[in-house]
């Protein structure tokens, strides 16, 4: 275990080395850059490699690619890139192959201001790629959740055979912490599943446990098939009915069924609270802060901040703020995540702070919005 | 008892026939590759659990169907991204790229070209049918201007592209062009390019009866093949300068450049050991 | 896609050719006709019958005239027809 002063996005490097990252693939895109550039010293140090390609979309399908060759993938991007990326991660979902996307948020739409921060892209890192499925989302908001989400982006990746996004923003990204790093021995790693049959009782896309398959990868004797078109158990392309449903339910359920056990998150004072905050990443620190500014003015706020964003866990956030009378949604964009909640605590009322701020929401600025609704 | 067809071994038999029209150039291209792979296993320098295939979208990368290796079917344009981070992470694979003239040379433009800026060790095969077969019959970069398409319905009015002088202009280790009706010369350059390090890329002058012959006034596979036959150039050794690529003056197949400069994943390794030998800072 | 993998159909052809053997696989055939254009001696045909897809499957009209050089194998895209060297 080692403890040091460092910022988010080194954290996350440093925490991909630990979980065993052997394959960086990347596009310069600010605030992400320097991931890139960490883990191109220090990752050759611990045999892994890292290439810089001509464009993210070269990136991602490299990403995918070391993934079949057995190897813990990465890459990290912003909101231009990661909208390059999303035919890939849809290939991705359907081939059901590991790997973590690092989403360094910036203030956005399009080229927006790089070196600034925002949430616009929260549906986005879920709802992005085409085929309608949905692909795990952890949030950091300090450089130790960085590394900790990490760890688990992995973990998870490795686990349900699928992307993970792990989001931050341009402010978590520069933003200096006290990060202790656990290491190999003090930490959970989790390896993909390897085939439990010899090649010629194989069958890659036939769960064996909890909806995913054994992966075997290239170079292993199997003849795998990395099919992106829609495949039965075999990976033949099976333009079915029956197919497609069981495909689509599998993919779906292996993702959501683990939402409780995915649930990731940070509360504060909810108990018999009488107004809860729900926020994530950056914005949940000055949450944190408002809510504590409002307790000592008597009112009984609790905060929530949600570690994991997707799967979503429904009956665990609705406990958590049951005794809320009014559930408020702060958040560094139009109202995003704030469309999910309402659905979810749909018997409570349910406001939408966006607030929109190139650094963070202010905790002065998020109480006087909320208190006109006290 | 009967005979098996000596390439059934390496095929995935109970998806043969393919998916490909009748007269397709494509089942030429896939039996010769997999004889020039045979060729290469048997002699010792490749092993079969070695190889892999990568293709994108396409006729062509349907191609990744049917042989029974290690085989990746993935998006348009990409294979070669997917193929290249297999080779890094597992030196030992032979990997082989295929693909359309439109998924290499137009949306997949961008990847061969760094592809063979690297010298990136890969065998690409991309075979030219004029033509976006797939999709309906509609027009490729390497569609002879003049012709009618779906999407040219009064002629292309584009220049066609010559993949030989783009990739030999960037380096690419070995650079040739076959045709589906020259089938054993061809075997001959996939059976060579099978050996390089490096970028290999082999063009395949190949036909689409059922849409670029049929569009242009070739009814049948044989007219279209004869068609194409008659237009093409054998050249021995050809020059760079001598790949011409014109419906009017012929097709010219041939080795163009075959070359030895260090692959991509050498030089990775050789970076690598240096580093965790302290050498480099 | 259409066709039902593993139905059995026609066996396959085993004609005795001088040196050689033709052999020819009636279902995988397509009716393409290249094997037939591309042969030096015309010793292939286009059958009457047809295979489980409805192909009229080629057929060895003069099986005499085969002189083994495999331009029909090297050109069949589907699989369909191959020689082989039999002891005579």
């Amino acid at each position: 275990m080692r403890v040091d002063y460092i910022t988010g996005n080194t954290a996350i490097a440093e925490a991909a080395i630990v979980a065993g990252l052997k394959f960086y693939a990347g596009y310069p895109i600010t605030p992400s850059s320097d991931i890139f550039e960490y883990l191109a010293r220090e990752l050759p140090k611990h045999g892994g490699h890292v290439i810089q390609f001509e464009d993210e979309i070269a990136s991602i399908n490299a990403v995918i690619g070391a993934s079949w060759a057995c190897a813990k993938a990465m890459t990290a991007t912003s909101g231009p890139g990661f909208s390059l990326m999303l035919e890939a991660i849809s290939l991705a979902v359907i081939t059901e192959t590991p790997l973590v996307i690092a989403y360094v948020m910036r203030t956005g739409p399009s080229t927006g201001v790089p070196t600034r921060a925002g949430q616009y892209d929260v549906l986005q890192a879920t709802y992005g790629f085409h085929g309608g499925l949905v692909i795990p989302v952890l949030a950091a908001s300090t450089p130790q959740e960085a590394y900790d989400l990490t760890v688990k982006a992995f973990n998870v990746s490795e686990m349900l055979r699928t992307p993970v996004v792990l989001l931050t923003d341009a402010t978590i990204a520069h933003t200096y912490g006290k990060v202790i790093m656990r290491e190999r021995g003090e930490l959970e790693i989790i390896e993909r599943i390897r085939p439990l049959t010899p090649p010629d009782k194989y069958k890659p896309y036939e769960p064996v446990k909890e909806h995913v398959p054994a992966m075997a990868c290239f170079g292993d004797g199997y003849n795998v098939l990395v099919e992106s078109l829609t495949h039965d158990e075999r990976g033949y392309y099976a333009p079915r009915t029956d197919v497609q449903r069981k495909l689509m339910w599998r993919l779906y359920r292996k993702i959501v069924d683990s939402a409780p056990k995915l649930f990731d998150y940070s509360a504060i004072g909810l108990e018999g609270c009488d107004y809860a905050f729900i926020s994530y990443g950056s914005t949940a620190l000055s949450a944190q802060v408002a809510a504590k500014m409002l307790r000592e003015k008597g009112y009984r706020v609790g905060t929530l901040k949600l570690r994991t964003l997707y799967p979503i866990y429904e009956d665990g956030i609705r406990k958590l703020v049951s005794s809320a009378k009014k559930v408020f949604v702060i958040e560094n964009n139009v109202g995003l995540y704030y469309r999910e909640l309402r659905a979810i605590l749909r018997d409570k009322e349910v406001v939408s702070v966006p607030i929109i701020d190139l650094d963070l929401p202010q905790p002065q600025e998020i109480v006087e919005v909320v208190k006109q609704w006290l | 008892m009967a005979v098996a067809h000596p390439l059934d071994k390496y095929l995935r038999t109970d998806r043969i026939p393919t998916m490909w029209c009748p007269g397709c150039g494509l089942g030429i291209v896939m039996g010769t590759l997999l004889r020039a792979v045979d060729r290469r296993i048997k002699e010792g320098s490749l092993k079969r659990e070695n190889v892999g295939f990568a293709g994108g979208i396409g006729c062509t990368a349907r191609m990744t169907l049917y042989p029974l290796f290690d085989s990746a079917h993935v998006i348009h344009g990409r294979a070669i991204p997917f193929a290249l981070a297999v080779k890094i992470v597992k030196p030992e694979m032979k990997m082989i790229v295929v693909g359309g003239d439109g998924d290499l040379a137009a949306i997949g433009g961008n990847h061969i070209l760094h592809a063979i800026r690297r010298n990136a060790d890969l065998l690409v095969v991309m075979v030219n049918n004029m033509i976006y077969g797939m999709t309906g019959g509609q027009v490729a970069p390497t569609t002879p201007r003049g012709l009618y398409t779906t999407t040219t319905p009064y002629g292309n009015p584009e220049r066609e592209m010559n993949m030989i002088k783009l990739t030999a202009a960037l380096g690419a280790n070995y650079v040739a062009r076959g045709s589906i009706t020259h089938p054993q010369l061809l075997e001959q350059y996939l059976y060579k390019a099978l050996g390089k390090r490096g970028l290999a890329f082999v063009e395949v002058i190949s036909t689409c009866p059922e849409l670029f012959g049929r569009h242009i006034g070739f009814r049948s596979p044989v007219d279209l093949y004869m068609e194409i036959r008659k237009r093409i150039v054998i050249k021995a050794k050809p020059s760079i300068e001598e790949s011409d690529y014109s419906w009017e003056k012929g097709f010219v197949i041939g080795e163009f450049v075959d070359r030895d400069e260090p692959g991509f994943t050498d030089t990775i390794y050789e970076y690598l050991n240096k580093i965790r030998g302290g050498g480099v800072q | 896609m259409g066709f039902e993998v593993g139905v059995r159909g026609l066996s396959q052809l085993r004609i005795a050719a001088n040196k050689y053997f033709i052999n020819i696989i009636p279902d995988r055939c397509k009716e393409c006709g290249l094997c037939i254009a591309v042969c030096p001696t015309k010793v292939l045909g286009r059958g009457s019958e047809r295979n489980l897809r409805g192909f009229r499957y080629v057929v060895a009209l003069n099986p005499e005239k085969c002189i083994g050089c495999r331009n029909c194998e090297y050109n069949c895209p589907d699989f369909a027809i191959f020689i082989e060297v039999g002891a005579k």
